[in-house]
Parts: structure tokens; sequence; C-alpha cells
């Protein structure tokens, strides 16, 4: 009689069938705490890792090479690099249009609040995405040790 | 766009560093790095010319004004400084991978330009910035992207070393932090020269002084000074060799400017030295550092290790001109910084072009070599030269500074010290010599192509040129000094 090998997560009915419900929630909620940061508690920072959160329970359940080909290495380092340039660019864009780096108010014609508004939106989207890309790199950079 | 230049200098290493992950072909990348360097020099130059003229230069970020938004504020300190960190990376960066003696694996090169460039956006935001939680920001970008590149050198020691200086790292960093936070609470605000206005009322406060004290250790241990220098030695020798350079060559200097702007902007000397009487806690240490410093790199095998020593040695030479607290003292001090930038970046490269010839970096095994790399060998006499202060070289000009300074202040025994330390930098530079010259070669080698030798000869050329030439040098660093002090010329 021969030891059956231990399952593998994804072969568990339970946990397959809990996370699949589970990351299109956890993912809505990252989404909903990045863009009513500015009216509740949240922002990027926390928004970016309950995203990534939820990429990283795809990858506890069905395997880091699943996560990988959704999400491969280069897209997360270019995400990572193209959050700061989101923030970046803003600020430079404000300079481009006659104020201060980071001087939001300049960014709108019509009315300075809006500007300012808008600023912290792009700004606060390009955290998000670098904490998220962060946190998967990270991620991936301790899910992959030992393997080549 | 001309008033945004001191913001432009930061942001533009700070968000050239992520491009450098978008480029990823290693040419390309090293191209834009040194497109990026030598453009922060052009506008580091700018900013010292505009500062000379028109006095200091204040930036608000994002319109929000100072005391409340935060300052970028540039006096002819931090303009000094900014010319002298840019001018390095400029050197040092075009280079790229040849000189960092270790083989970064294919494909992961960018990530070691990104780490340089965030480096030096790191260095270059605190020495601009005028808020002092700004540059606790700046300390972890900086400190972070130089533990992972001297993590890079070729064997697995520079795993311990840069971990060892990350813990000392992080303590520095975060005494900064507790520092900074103590001065808060008490003046409710972070802007330095606001700090100025309100802390003389408040100096007899047990946490004025407490945030006072761990503002100063925390810069102590960034700046290696001695007794909190251990994890020096094992950074400079295990870190890639272009890395060493350009760490040794502007990571400390930009530590003794954060000292000497919260001891003389924030704290304001009178209370610092005539009430605290702090020189006679920094001036033996200063003393010690010289001499321990110079004695331990005579007794070095490793010539990364001895020039890191040597480091520490220079370190006490500033701290001493700290201590001085007087135009001719500061000056000196301030003028070595340049000095000692150009004279140890320029040996650390040519340690590397060593290295990338030999495979090592022993002082044995550059027995001969006088003969087989002249060009190198003699960068790195020159050097030697210039580390012992002979006259016609830049340490000459700095240590005469010093000496004078010491004089003025009736510190007699002090300017003996500082020539009989500089005897003992003559046995550790006649070590290098007597090996290099009249050693038998042991490697059948070469000398290295131009575009290695040439970034060493550009710095320890500059030795030689500020050795004669000082309107600039010495110019710059009096205008600091009286900028720092207050004085008016």
């Amino acid at each position: 009689m021969s030891v059956k090998p231990p399952m593998r997560m994804r072969e568990k009915v339970l946990l397959r069938v809990a996370s699949q419900v589970f990351i299109p929630l956890i993912l809505l909620f990252g989404l909903y705490v990045q863009f009513h940061g500015d009216f509740g508690p949240g922002g990027g920072f926390q928004a970016g890792v309950i995203f990534a959160a939820g990429f990283v329970l795809f990858g506890l359940i069905f395997g880091l090479e699943a996560l990988q080909r959704v999400v491969p290495l280069s897209v997360v380092e270019s995400c990572v690099a193209l959050g700061l340039l989101i923030y970046g660019g803003v600020g430079v864009s404000c300079l481009l249009r006659g104020g201060q780096f980071l001087d939001y108010g300049v960014l709108d014609h019509h009315s300075s609040m809006h500007g300012q508004h808008l600023g912290i939106l792009i700004i606060e989207l390009g955290v998000g995405l670098t904490v998220a890309a962060t946190m998967l790199a990270i991620f991936y950079a301790m899910a992959g040790r030992g393997r080549t | 766009m001309s008033e945004h230049l001191s913001a432009l200098i930061v942001v533009l290493p700070l968000l050239a560093a992520p491009v450098c992950l978008l480029l990823r072909q290693p040419t390309l990348v090293r191209i834009w790095t040194s497109l990026v360097a030598w453009t922060c020099l052009i506008l580091a130059w700018t900013l010292l010319g505009r500062v000379e003229t028109g006095g200091t230069i204040s930036y608000s970020m994002g319109g929000w004004d100072p005391p409340l938004g935060i300052e970028y504020r540039l006096d002819a300190l931090n303009a000094y400084l900014l010319v002298i960190v840019t001018a390095i990376a400029s050197v040092v960066f075009p280079s790229g991978t040849i000189l960092t003696g270790t083989s970064l694996p294919e494909g992961r090169q960018h990530l070691y330009f990104a780490a340089l460039l965030l480096c030096l956006a790191g260095l270059l935001g605190i020495s601009s910035t005028g808020d002092l939680f700004n540059v606790f920001v700046f300390v972890e970008i900086t400190s972070l992207s130089s533990y992972t590149l001297i993590s890079l050198g070729k064997d697995r020691r520079a795993l311990t070393a840069a971990f060892s200086y990350l813990v000392m790292g992080t303590i520095g960093g975060t005494f900064l932090l507790l520092g900074i936070g103590f001065l808060y609470q008490v003046t409710g605000t972070l802007n330095m020269q606001d700090l100025a206005v309100r802390l003389p009322d408040l100096l007899q406060s047990r946490t004025v002084l407490a945030g006072f004290a761990f503002l100063m250790v925390g810069g102590s241990i960034k700046l290696a000074v001695f007794p909190l220098h251990q994890w020096l030695p094992n950074a400079y020798t295990h870190a890639p060799s272009a890395v060493s350079a350009f760490i040794a060559a502007t990571a400390t200097k930009v530590s003794y400017y954060l000292l000497a702007r919260v001891i003389f902007t924030i704290f304001g000397a009178a209370f610092v030295f005539d009430a605290l009487h702090l020189h006679w806690l920094l001036l033996p240490l200063a003393l010690m550092a010289m001499f321990a410093g110079s004695l331990a790199a005579v007794f070095q095998t490793d010539l990364k290790r001895l020039l890191a020593y040597s480091s520490i040695a220079q370190i006490g030479y500033m701290i001493l001109g700290l201590c001085m607290a007087s135009e001719a003292g500061l000056t000196g001090g301030i003028v070595h910084l340049f000095n000692h930038a150009l004279m140890k970046g320029g040996l650390f490269l040519a340690v590397a072009s060593i290295v990338m010839r030999t495979g090592s970096s022993s002082v044995a095994g550059i027995s001969g070599l006088g003969r087989k790399m002249p060009i190198t060998m003699a960068a790195m006499v020159v050097g030697g030269l210039s580390l012992i202060g002979v006259p016609g070289t830049a340490g000459f000009v700095s240590k005469w500074y010093l000496v004078v300074g010491a004089l003025e202040r009736g510190w007699h025994f002090v300017g003996i010290l500082i020539l009989l330390s500089s005897l003992i930098a003559v046995v550790y530079v006649w070590r290098l010599v007597e090996a290099a010259y009249f050693g038998e070669p042991e490697h059948e080698v070469c000398d290295v192509p131009w575009n290695c030798w040439l970034p060493t000869w550009i710095l320890i050329g500059g030795t030689l040129v500020f050795g004669f030439w000082t309107e600039v040098t010495v110019g710059g660093a009096a205008a600091a000094a009286r900028a720092i002090l207050g004085v008016t010329p």
C-alpha cells in the first residue's frame, strides 16, 4: 500500500473555492481604499498592500508559477519604476505649468482646489502601484528562494 | 525654469533611477546614468555661482511656504557640497561596471545603476534640504541604496559587511530620528531656520539637550567618527571598487555637512562650544582618529582596507576643523572635504584598476606593478603624497589651513599633532611605493585601457591642480565657513 503524497493547496476544494471568492473582493477593497483615501482612512500605501495581498493569496494557493504567468517579474519591476515616475511626473508637470515642484494647485486652470484634488489622486495612484509591485517583488524573491 | 534648479538637482537623479529599470539595456543605462550625473554637475555648478552672486537660495516645495512646508535652502556650504558630490558622481558613474571588480549577473546590471542614482539623489537631498525631517528621509534613501551597493561585492564577506553597516546605519538613522522628534516635540517645527530662531530660549530644556545628543551621535555614526567607525573598514573593503570610490568620496562628506549644519545653523556655535564645551569631547576623538586610523592603516595587508583606515584618520582632520569653530579651522575642514573626496576617490579607482588586472587587492599583490602598470601606480603615488600632505598637492592646502586654525586658537599641541600624524601617513604610503617600485613583478599584466585610468587620473590630476590653484576650493570653503558662522566678509 503506497502512502498518498500530501495534497497540494490547489487540490483542496475548500481553499480553492474560498480563495476564488475572496481574491476579487480583496482586489475590490484595495481599489476602494485607494480611491476613497481622500475622504476616509486609506490611501496609496494601504491600498497597495491590500491589492498585493490578493495576488499573494493567489500565489499561495495556485503556486508561484501560476502567479508569475499572470504577473511576470519584469512587469512587477516596471510597475515599481512606473509608480515612482507617476509621482515624480506629477511634480514635474506642476513645474511645467508654472508652479513649484509638487504644487498641485496649478494642475487645474479654473480652481486650485480641483488641482489639489487631482494631484493627490494621481500621486496616491503612483504610491499604490509602487507599493503593490514592491510587495509582489518581495514575495517573488522570498518564494523563489532555492529555485533557480 | 531657472528658479527651480535647487529642486531639480534632487528630483532629476531620483526620477532617473526608475527610468533605469525601464531601460534595462546595460549600455543604454550606463549612458543614461552618466548623462544624469553630468547634468547634475552642471546644475550644481550653476547653483554655486548663483549663491556666490545672489546669496542664499530658498525654494518652497509644493508651494507651501516655510516654515510650514518643506524648504530647500542653499547657501555657500550646501552649494559647495553639491559640487563635490556631483563631481565625484560624474567621474565614477561613466566607468559603469568595468571598475566594480565584480561580475554583476547578466540582466541585473541596470539595478546597479538604479541604486547608484538613488544613492546620489539621497546625498544631494540631504545636502540641499532645509527641513530636518526631510534630512532623515534622504539619509534613509542614501543608506538603503548603499547597503545594496556594498552587498554587491565579489565575495560573500560583502554580505556581512553590508549587514553590519545596515545594523550600525539603522542605529544611526534611528538616533537622528529620535533627535529630530525631540526637537519637534519642544519647538513644534522642523524647519532648520525656524528651529534656529526658537531654540535659543529653550536651551535649558533636557529634551533639547537629549535631542542634540541624539543628533550628534547619529550623525557621528554615519560619519564614522572614531570610535563609531567599526562599520567603515569592512564596508569599504568588500564593496565593489567603484562603489567604494563613490561612497568614500561622498557619503562621509555629506554626514560631515549634517553635523556642521546641526552645530552651527540649528544650535549655534555659542551654545555648542561655549556652553556645552563640545570641542573638549570632539577634539580628543579627532586626535585619536588621526593617530589610530593612520596607525591601523600601516598594518593593513589589503589596499582597500588600508585606504579605509586612512579615511578614518582623514575624518579626524575634518572633525578637528569643526571643533575649532573659527573661520580658518572650518575652511580647513571644508576644503578637506573637497580634497579628500578627490584623493580618496582617485585612490579607490586606482585600486579598482589593480583589482581588475591582478584579481586581488592585497598590498603584496602590487609588488613590481610600478613597471607593469605605470599609469595606475603613478596615480597611486600622487594620491598617497596628497594623503600625506606634501606641498604641491591638495592635501597640503587643507592641512595648512587646519594648522593655521589650530595656532589661531592657541592649540599649539594640535598643530604639532597634525604634523606628527602626517608622518604616520608617510609610513603607509611608503609601503605602497616600496612594494610597487622595488618589488619583483609577480603578475605578467599590462596597464588598464584608457577608459579605466582616465577617471582615476581626473581625480588625481585634480589633487595636483587644486594643490596650486586654490581660488575655487579654498575660496568656496572660506565662503562656506563664513556662511555657517554667520560672519559677513
